[in-house]
C-alpha cells in the first residue's frame, strides 16, 4: 500500500460534539483537527450543515462513520454511500473511517457496533465491501477495531488476525482504537500488547484513545472518562511501532468543558516524538 | 452456521423486547429459551454466560432506540405520561424496527402505526395523533432540504398563471388541538436548544411538564425553519388552503380561488391580504421556484 497518499501531519484532534459548538465557534480555539460523526451531517439541509460549514472555514475535519457496517452480510446501502460521498466532497476529508463490525441484517438496523465472527468467510466479504466503498467514495478508508462483549463459536482466528486478514484483502487502512483493544482484552482475556504488536504499522492511519467504565463482570466502552494509564501504555506502544500518527480523543457522554477534553487529548503529545512529518 | 445465519439469529434475539425489569427476553423468536439460543452462537467466558453476553447487546439496542425516541417525541410523552409513553415506544419499536442508517428516521412510521394501534394512544387518539404529526414535522423542519427561495424582489414577476412551490422543510398541518402551544409549554428547556415558536415566550416555562390536556381547538399550522431554528406559525384557514394548493401544484390564480371558497373574508379585502401574505412568505423564504418538466424553473 502506498502510504504516502495519506497525510500524517494531522497531530491530535478531538471529536466535534454539540455541547462544545458555541465555544468553538466563538472562541476559535487552536485544535489540530476535528473528527465528525458522518451520519450526523448526512442530511439535506438545516442547522447541522450550516454549523459544519462554519467549522470547515476554520478547521480540518476527518469523517468517522458509525453505520456503514462493512461486516453485515448484505450489500452496501447505496443511498448511504451516495449521501456519504456528498459529505466527503463537502468536508474534503483526507480519509474516512468506520468500524470493523456489523449492525444490520435484512434491512433492519440495530444502530450498534456488533462484533464479527472471526472467520475467513466474514473477512472475505468484509474486504470486498470495503473495496467497493473505497472505489465509490474515492477516498482512503480505514476500519476501526471495536470494543466487544461477545465471542462466537464460529471464529477461526484471533481478532487481530481477522483485522489483518481484512485490511490485507481490502488493501485499506486501520483506525487503531487502543482503548477498544484494552476493553476487549479485559472482556476476552487476551494480552492487549500482543494485539498492538500484531497489527501492521504501515496500515495504521489514525489512532483513537478514550475512557471506559469497569463494571462488575465486564468493562464497558462508555467514552465518559479520562484515558487510564494502561490505555496510555498501549498508545505509547502503538506510537513506537507506527511513528507519529493522527490521534483522536473520543468523549461522548458526561462531556466536560471543551478545555478539559482538549487538555486530555493533548496528553498524547508526550508520546509522539515529532508531530509533523510524512512517514516513510 | 453461515455469517448471514449468525447475524439473523443474533439480531432477532437482541431485538426481542426486554422484560419489564429491562432484562433480555426469556425466549428467542424461534421459541428456544434465550439461554439456548445465545449458546448456539456465542461463547461463554468465566464471568458471563452466552445469554448474559447477548444481554449486553440487547439492553444496549433497546436503551439506544428508546433514548432516541424519547428525544424525538417529548410532547407525546407529556400527553401520555411516562408509563404509557414507554409502553407505546416499546410496542412501536418492536413492530417498526429501524430500516434507516440514521436514527433520525426512527419515528417516521409512528403516525400510521398509531392509527392501527389506538390502544396506545391514551384517552384521546386524535390528540396523540396531532402531537405525533407536529413532532415529526419538527424533525423534517430541522434538517430537510431548502430549495432556492423566491425573495420579495421576485414577487413582482409572479403572474396568476404561474406555479410556485413550497420549501420541502415546511409541513402544513390541520390539527384538532393546539399541540404547538402544549409542546412549547411542556418542553421549554429542550426548545431553548433546538427550536423556537411564535407562541408567546411568556407562556413557555421551565420545570417538569404539567400534563394538562389542551382543549379542543382547530389549528392551522406551518412548521418551518428560519435562521436555522424551527418555528411553529399559526395560519388562517385561507392561508392554509392557499399554501396547500400551491404545494399541490396549482397555479397561483387557482390556489387563490380555492383558498377563499366559502370564506368569510370580504372580497374587497382579498387583494391586500394576498399582498401581505405573499410578502411575508417571501421574507420567510417559504416560496420556491417550481421545476419545469424540461428542467427549467418558474417563474
Amino acid at each position: 500500500m502506498d502510504r504516502r497518499r495519506f497525510t500524517t501531519d494531522y497531530g491530535i484532534g478531538i471529536g466535534l460534539r454539540i455541547p462544545h459548538l458555541n465555544h468553538i465557534l466563538e472562541k476559535k480555539p487552536v485544535v489540530d483537527w476535528f473528527e465528525i460523526i458522518s451520519e450526523n451531517y448526512m442530511v439535506d439541509g438545516g442547522r447541522p450543515l450550516a454549523v459544519l460549514d462554519r467549522i470547515l472555514e476554520q478547521y480540518r475535519v476527518v469523517q468517522h462513520g458509525v453505520s456503514m457496517y462493512f461486516g453485515s452480510s448484505g450489500p452496501l446501502n447505496r443511498e448511504h454511500l451516495k449521501r456519504l460521498k456528498t459529505l466527503v466532497r463537502r468536508t474534503k476529508t483526507p480519509w474516512l473511517t468506520d468500524h470493523l463490525c456489523w449492525g444490520s441484517v435484512d434491512g433492519r438496523y440495530t444502530h450498534d457496533l456488533l462484533p464479527m465472527p472471526y472467520t475467513f468467510e466474514a473477512a472475505k466479504l468484509t474486504a470486498k465491501k470495503l473495496r467497493q466503498a473505497e472505489d465509490f467514495l474515492e477516498v482512503p478508508i480505514a476500519v476501526e477495531n471495536v470494543s466487544s462483549y461477545a465471542e462466537f463459536h464460529a471464529s477461526e482466528m484471533t481478532e487481530w488476525e481477522f483485522l489483518n486478514e481484512v485490511v490485507e484483502r481490502a488493501d485499506c487502512g486501520i483506525l487503531l482504537d487502543v482503548n477498544n483493544i484494552y476493553v476487549s482484552s479485559r472482556n476476552h482475556d487476551f494480552n492487549p500488547r500482543e494485539y498492538v504488536e500484531a497489527v501492521d504499522p504501515a496500515r495504521v492511519l489514525q489512532i483513537h484513545i478514550a475512557g471506559h467504565s469497569k463494571l462488575e463482570k465486564y468493562v464497558l466502552d462508555t467514552h465518559d472518562h479520562p484515558v487510564i494509564a494502561p490505555v496510555w501504555s498501549l498508545y505509547k506502544l502503538a506510537i513506537e511501532r507506527c511513528g507519529p500518527t493522527p490521534t483522536l480523543l473520543e468523549w461522548d457522554d458526561h462531556i466536560p468543558s471543551f478545555d478539559e477534553v482538549h487538555a486530555e487529548a493533548l496528553k498524547a503529545a508526550q508520546y509522539i516524538p515529532e508531530k509533523v512529518g510524512v512517514r516513510s | 452456521m453461515t455469517l448471514l445465519e449468525t447475524q439473523r439469529r443474533m439480531a432477532a434475539a437482541l431485538m426481542v423486547p426486554l422484560t419489564p425489569e429491562d432484562r433480555i427476553a426469556h425466549r428467542a423468536p424461534g421459541g428456544l429459551t434465550m439461554a439456548k439460543e445465545a449458546a448456539a452462537f456465542i461463547k461463554p467466558n468465566g464471568r458471563l454466560s452466552a445469554k448474559e453476553r447477548l444481554e449486553i447487546y440487547s439492553r444496549s439496542y433497546w436503551f439506544r432506540l428508546l433514548d432516541s425516541f424519547r428525544d424525538d417525541f417529548p410532547g407525546l410523552a407529556a400527553i401520555l405520561g411516562a408509563r404509557a409513553f414507554e409502553r407505546l415506544a416499546r410496542a412501536y419499536l418492536a413492530d417498526c424496527p429501524s430500516r434507516s442508517f440514521t436514527l433520525r428516521d426512527l419515528g417516521g412510521q409512528l403516525e400510521g402505526w398509531l392509527a392501527q394501534h389506538q390502544e396506545f394512544a391514551g384517552g384521546d387518539p386524535n390528540l396523540a395523533r396531532d402531537m405525533v404529526r407536529l413532532e415529526w414535522a419538527h424533525i423534517v423542519a430541522f434538517d430537510a432540504l431548502a430549495g432556492e427561495a423566491l425573495g420579495p424582489e421576485d414577487l413582482a414577476r409572479l403572474t396568476p398563471s404561474l406555479r410556485v412551490g413550497l420549501q420541502p422543510y415546511i409541513s402544513l398541518l390541520r390539527l384538532n388541538y393546539p399541540v404547538d402551544e402544549f409542546r412549547v409549554k411542556t418542553n421549554a428547556d429542550r426548545e431553548d436548544l433546538t427550536a423556537t415558536s411564535n407562541v408567546p415566550a411568556a407562556r413557555a416555562r421551565r420545570g417538569a411538564p404539567r400534563v394538562v390536556r389542551p382543549p379542543r381547538e382547530q389549528v392551522f399550522l406551518a412548521v418551518h425553519r428560519l435562521d436555522l431554528s424551527v418555528y411553529y406559525r399559526r395560519l388562517t384557514r385561507e392561508q392554509f388552503r392557499l399554501l396547500c394548493a400551491l404545494r399541490a401544484g396549482r397555479s397561483i390564480a387557482a390556489a387563490i380561488a380555492t383558498s377563499f371558497e366559502s370564506s368569510s373574508v370580504a372580497p374587497g379585502d382579498v387583494p391586500e391580504l394576498l399582498r401581505i401574505w405573499f410578502s411575508a412568505w417571501a421574507q420567510f423564504g417559504w416560496l420556491t421556484r417550481r421545476r419545469k418538466a424540461n428542467g427549467g424553473s418558474h417563474p
